[in-house]
């Protein structure tokens, strides 16, 4: 028999009053994956995990989580759930130690607080009160407390939010050691480099809907091009001229000049180039890279991520 | 024992130890019983007056002064001397009668002039004096403090810290887990009482070796007393801090909870000098019934059966509270 998958839910909705926050929304998470939820802040993001995790009721739509629903089977379910919100503020006056001891109490089973300080990094802050620590230290705390009982499933939302590249890094190490070991991971974010180095799959999220879901090489494909080139320049250029070019897969003005999305850009580049040139308009701004995830959230709602 | 974290609490310690002693002190201080102090009066300064101010002199419970007449009706006036007497025919007592001290000096006064000038008391009598420990301001207000702060430690210690847990989304995360609701709950309650076995001693290790306050019942009834007292009260707390979303809210609660208390249930004066159609409604009060049995039991003596009133009413308080606390509480 298959396992069943580790996150389930279908036509998801919540309504905080007038205000619908996650409307109708259909996810899929198999067990051992690392799974994705993108959207620009406000998308609906944390309600769905908050539902997920039991911590919000559903105003309706069904949720199981290893094939079990939190009506019938809550308890079973906490036992086997890591969680960490996305603004913990444990006990200030509660060490490290303390704090892991505490939540580890909760839990039948779960490893020992010692190798927890270690796989986190915080064996020699084990004495030192939870106000005293740094942000980063902080997040590595939550994090160890949602994995103290040993869980299948871990859900995090935005870990990385405000940490600095270091701690973020340390905590990308921290979920790919876990992942590593076979286990599920629902991770919220609105970094898109995060997402495309962890995540086996990623669904993006606007306005409480997915819009766009699968492996993010996948979404980024679906782009047509593989780069992108932004430019602005004096005169109007028109949009059809440009999509006229070839290998050109789409074009988006933008506030400060147009955007394309290439499939090679070594021979589009030169087109490109030539063709403005004749038509005499001066660069002022070009540039390139590698189509992201953040691309593809532009492309689908013709907005920044973090506008 | 899963709550046995919780006992590191961020406590106040002071509040809760340094407070009820500082206050116990500085009311004992300012209500001590004091040795009967003279009753300042003043003669009128004019010929033929001065035997009346020898007469008066002699007297030690008047200190007297001689003043010219402006000086002395300014004295009058500012409450420095209680009553001026001043001569004429007949001789004449000026005070304010709605001075006790000054209806006390015209008596004082009248009866050294009267004797002064020859007249006997128609039957002896004699004074007994009495000053007691148990009867004096200090040995009833220890047992109100000892309530008050048993109420405001359980109403602002439980209260207000679950709120701020609250506000820091740590109860959210705390329900994350398996932890059982009724335990973490039940934590609050008992480190309250935990906290109690520090405090009682305290303060009345205080009261007894400072002011000489008799503890004349049983000391174990009173430790049940305040135990009961204390749970009842972190009940409370509980119940104020269920839905309040923010500091300031259960803060005004807290207050709405225990003003009225701490003004009707006795603590600082007797609850009985409010009008006789509210006594029923007080006695229900969980202070009063908290108060009146520790001062039932520490001045009086009395036993378990005496207080049986007073614990039923803890009870129904306490179980209520909590029962109601589990019920309503917001874990989100």
């Amino acid at each position: 028999m298959d396992k069943p998958p580790a996150i389930c839910c279908r036509r998801l909705v919540k309504d905080y009053g007038a205000v619908r926050a996650v409307d109708g929304l259909d996810l899929q998470v198999q067990a051992g994956e690392c799974f994705g939820l993108l959207g620009p802040n406000g998308a609906g993001k944390t309600t769905t995990v908050e539902i997920l995790e039991g911590l919000l009721p559903a105003t309706s739509g069904e949720v199981e989580l290893l094939g079990r629903t939190w009506q019938s089977d809550a308890d079973w379910l906490r036992q086997r759930l890591g969680i960490s919100l996305q603004e913990t503020n444990l006990s200030d006056k509660l060490t490290v130690e303390e704090t892991l001891r505490l939540f580890r109490s909760f839990y039948a089973n779960g490893p020992e607080v010692q190798s927890l300080l270690e796989l986190v990094s915080l064996t020699d802050k084990r004495q030192t009160w939870y106000s005293k620590l740094s942000g980063g230290q902080k997040q590595r705390l939550a994090v160890a407390c949602a994995l103290v009982g040993d869980p299948e499933v871990l859900f995090l939302d935005e870990p990385t939010s405000g940490l600095d590249p270091q701690s973020r890094r340390q905590l990308w190490g921290l979920i790919e050691r876990f992942k590593g070991e076979g286990r599920t991971v629902l991770l919220t974010t609105h970094y898109m480099d995060e997402a495309q180095r962890l995540c086996d799959r990623v669904a993006v999220i606007d306005k409480g809907k997915v819009i766009a879901s699968g492996t993010p090489r996948e979404l980024i494909q679906s782009l047509g091009g593989t780069d992108v080139v932004e430019f602005t320049c004096d005169g109007l250029v028109e949009e059809t001229r440009m999509s006229a070019l070839p290998g050109v897969h789409a074009v988006k003005r933008r506030s400060d000049g147009l955007s394309l999305t290439v499939e090679q850009l070594h021979k589009t580049l030169p087109l490109l180039l030539n063709h403005l040139q004749q038509t005499g308009h001066t660069l002022s701004r070009l540039s390139t890279h590698h189509a992201t995830l953040e691309d593809v959230f532009v492309n689908l709602t013709g907005r920044q991520l973090r506008d | 024992m899963r709550w046995r974290i919780f006992a590191r609490e961020p406590a106040a310690i002071f509040w809760t130890y340094g407070f009820p002693l500082a206050l116990a002190l500085a009311l004992g201080i300012a209500f001590r019983n004091r040795p009967p102090e003279p009753v300042e009066v003043a003669v009128q300064a004019s010929p033929g007056a001065e035997g009346w101010r020898d007469a008066l002199a002699k007297s030690p419970s008047m200190h007297v002064r001689w003043l010219n007449a402006r000086e002395a009706h300014e004295a009058l006036r500012a409450g420095k001397v209680s009553l001026v007497v001043s001569a004429g025919q007949p001789r004449t007592y000026e005070y304010d009668p709605t001075r006790p001290e000054s209806r006390m000096a015209r008596a004082l006064v009248d009866d050294a002039l009267q004797r002064a000038e020859g007249r006997m008391d128609m039957i002896k009598v004699k004074d007994q004096l009495v000053t007691e420990p148990g009867s004096r301001y200090i040995d009833f207000l220890i047992p109100g403090l000892l309530g008050f702060n048993l109420m405001s430690s359980g109403l602002w210690g439980v209260g207000f810290v679950l709120v701020e847990m609250r506000v820091r989304k740590l109860i959210k995360r705390m329900t994350a887990t398996p932890m059982s609701h009724t335990h973490f709950l039940l934590s609050f309650v008992l480190v309250r009482g935990l906290f109690l076995l520090g405090e009682l001693p305290l303060l009345l290790a205080f009261a007894h070796w400072v002011f000489e306050v008799p503890i004349r019942g049983s000391l174990l009834l009173i430790v049940a007393l305040s135990t009961l007292g204390s749970l009842v009260f972190a009940g409370m707390g509980l119940l104020v801090g269920s839905r309040a979303q923010n500091t300031q809210t259960v803060a005004g609660l807290v207050n709405l909870v225990s003003l009225p208390m701490a003004i009707c249930s006795g603590v600082f004066f007797s609850a009985a000098r409010f009008p006789e159609v509210v006594q029923p409604l007080i006695k229900v009060l969980p202070l009063t019934a908290l108060i009146e049995g520790v001062r039932a039991v520490m001045l009086d003596g009395a036993g378990p059966a005496a207080v049986a009133q007073q614990v039923t009413i803890m009870l129904v308080w306490g179980a209520v509270s909590f029962g109601v606390a589990l019920r309503l509480f917001r874990w989100q």
